[in-house]
């Protein structure tokens, strides 16, 4: 804190005076946005949590203390779903960073096109999610499908395939689409990032010798760093709370085979009216959401420190 | 730049990587416009045709008969998304400003709640936030539509937000502060003015969330055919008894042409402005 002010006394009561104004005119600024948010995210929290501990359907509402987090914890089924749900992110976060540092650096080539290629990214990120789901039903219907009928005519297929039809096929079929929703903003922060990089430090590396894939290993991969860390926590939360994406192709089918924990929290209390087993399950996703975002930033800290982001 | 030359080898191989990896995303796309062109005799015929002669534009100009509220279905998802933005920018500005600027107690502390909704989504809350709105009187409104929205996109607009302001020179501000310029005042005048690129950046990010996420509140929280947004729109495709498939693509892909060809050209200032925030001084 280089503060000029706080070098004399009588500065030093003035700037204690500021501090103190400082703090309601802070507060002023925030409250409008803490209120807005305590009405719409906070207050349904706390109904979410209350919720939990009744047996709430469309007829009323009595209090059954723990019982619905006993019928959720006492089923294989659940288990089964929070393993998927983790298996869904992990390998959806990962596959949109490699193929988000992929197209990062393609689009950070110089060479001829390269601003229209940038462009070109760009669609399925600013379309709404359902209508990029609606293209990709399409694609994998097995009758009049792009991938089923090419894959026939080239004789890779004996017959139709549809691919939503079948439990494996249609869970790589939805991390697909989720990968295509969440690759292009991924690689755009990527690019930025990848330009905020100091040229000086590539040249002397080019000077030096050092070769294009030593160069990406060493300058680009540890100067983008935070920024690639902090975009696999965001992605890692949307990437666990997808829900429009595998709505839309699967509704959690075929056989639950798409059934994450969001989805199995959506269709037991909006599809089936049991809010308060609905409500348990959102407090669940909240918990596992809260533990693990308090990891990562434990991690986030560190990668920061070691490379020297304040 | 001689460090920057590639052998011819290296060119082929960054363009054939180039179209692989635009096929990837652009084909959806593709699949859409075909389908749309498809007459429905086309798509149903066996065996497998990617082209047919009786292709036709037909599809586009059908839709609107089909379903007349479609130019009104187009403009709501424009609509929605615009008020969340301006909603939104206002909550956000004076926040981040805080966050960026001032110094203040349970700084950190408040900072984390905000962060913290960016845990959720509609989808979680679902059962509440529908009694939140039907006591605030907002369902079958546009602003059952807007006021969520808001909601879950103020935090990413502070985070992002904050990182811009802190990159302006606090002398300025200082400066006017001096002269006996009010703090409001030195926020208006002097803050905003510099801070123009990093809004845009924000105000663009923020119009993309809304935009592209307005189903799940529109098919729960309203029941008004005319207010409704594209992506819910589009089931008025679904009939009884078919779906007009070809005509529900070329509906997709028209409603959301103005909005593309906007983002395409935002696209070079975006990634400009990303790159202005994130490098740290």
């Amino acid at each position: 804190m280089a503060d000029i002010t706080s070098t004399a006394a009588p500065a030093a009561a003035k700037a204690s005076r500021k501090g103190l104004s400082e703090a309601w005119f802070a507060w002023a600024l925030i409250a409008p946005a803490l209120l807005f948010i305590g009405v719409i995210v906070a207050w349904p929290l706390v109904e979410t949590v209350r919720l939990s501990f009744t047996d709430a359907d469309l007829g009323g509402e009595s209090w059954v203390g723990l019982a619905n987090y006993e019928k959720m914890l006492s089923g294989a089924k659940f288990f089964e779903i929070v393993g998927r749900t983790f298996f869904w992110m992990v390998l959806s976060v990962g596959l949109k960073l490699v193929v988000g540092l992929i197209g990062a650096t393609l689009l950070n080539a110089a060479i001829p096109g390269r601003a229209l290629f940038r462009m070109m990214i760009m669609p399925p990120w600013v379309i709404p999610i359902a209508i990029g789901c609606i293209g990709w039903l399409w694609l994998y219907n097995g009758q009049f499908g792009f991938l089923s009928g090419m894959s026939q005519r080239l004789g890779l297929l004996d017959g139709p395939f549809e691919f939503l039809a079948y439990r494996n096929s249609a869970f790589y079929a939805a991390i697909v689409t989720d990968v295509w929703v969440g690759t292009p903003m991924v690689s755009l922060f990527f690019l930025a990032a990848m330009q905020g990089v100091n040229r000086d430090l590539y040249e002397a590396a080019w000077v030096d010798g050092a070769g294009r894939w030593y160069r990406f290993r060493r300058i680009t991969i540890p100067q983008i760093m935070p920024v690639i860390v902090s975009m696999a926590l965001l992605s890692a939360i949307w990437t666990f709370n997808s829900f429009e994406i595998i709505y839309i192709l699967t509704q959690g089918g075929p056989r639950g085979g798409t059934t994450t924990m969001i989805i199995d929290t959506y269709k037991t209390a909006i599809g089936n009216y049991k809010f308060g087993e609905g409500a348990a399950r959102a407090v669940a996703i909240v918990v596992i959401l809260g533990v693990f975002s308090l990891l990562y930033l434990k991690v986030l800290d560190r990668v920061n420190k070691h490379y020297g982001v304040k | 730049m001689l460090m920057d030359r590639y052998t011819l080898l290296q060119k082929i191989g960054i363009y054939a990587a180039i179209a692989l990896f635009l096929t990837f995303i652009l084909l959806p796309f593709a699949e859409m416009f075909r389908t749309s062109l498809s007459p429905m005799s086309h798509l149903f015929s066996q065996p497998y045709k990617i082209w047919g002669d009786n292709f036709s534009f037909q599809a586009y100009s059908d839709m609107w008969v089909k379903v007349p509220l479609l130019g009104r279905y187009i403009w709501n998802s424009i609509y929605i998304a615009t008020m969340v933005t301006v909603i939104t920018m206002v909550f956000v500005i004076p926040a981040a400003y805080a966050y960026a600027r001032l110094d203040f107690p349970f700084k950190a502390m408040s900072l984390g709640v905000f962060l913290s909704v960016n845990m959720f989504t509609g989808a979680v809350l679902l059962i509440p936030l529908y009694r939140v709105m039907r006591t605030l009187n907002l369902l079958n409104t546009y602003w059952a539509m807007i006021v969520p929205g808001v909601a879950f996109l103020i935090p990413t607009g502070i985070w992002l937000l904050r990182g811009y302001l802190e990159k302006i020179p606090k002398e300025l501000e200082e400066a006017a502060y001096v002269d006996g310029a009010s703090r409001l005042y030195t926020l208006r005048r002097v803050v905003l003015p510099l801070a123009t690129p990093g809004l845009i950046v924000v105000g663009t990010s923020i119009y993309i969330g809304a935009y592209a996420q307005q189903y799940l509140f529109a098919v729960t929280f309203n029941q008004v055919a005319e207010l409704q947004p594209l992506p819910a729109g589009l089931n008025q495709f679904i009939g009884y008894q078919t779906v007009e498939w070809n005509q529900m693509m070329a509906a997709a892909l028209t409603g959301v042409l103005p909005v593309m060809v906007v983002f395409l050209f935002l696209q070079k200032y975006l990634v400009a402005g990303l790159t202005a925030g994130a490098v740290k001084e």
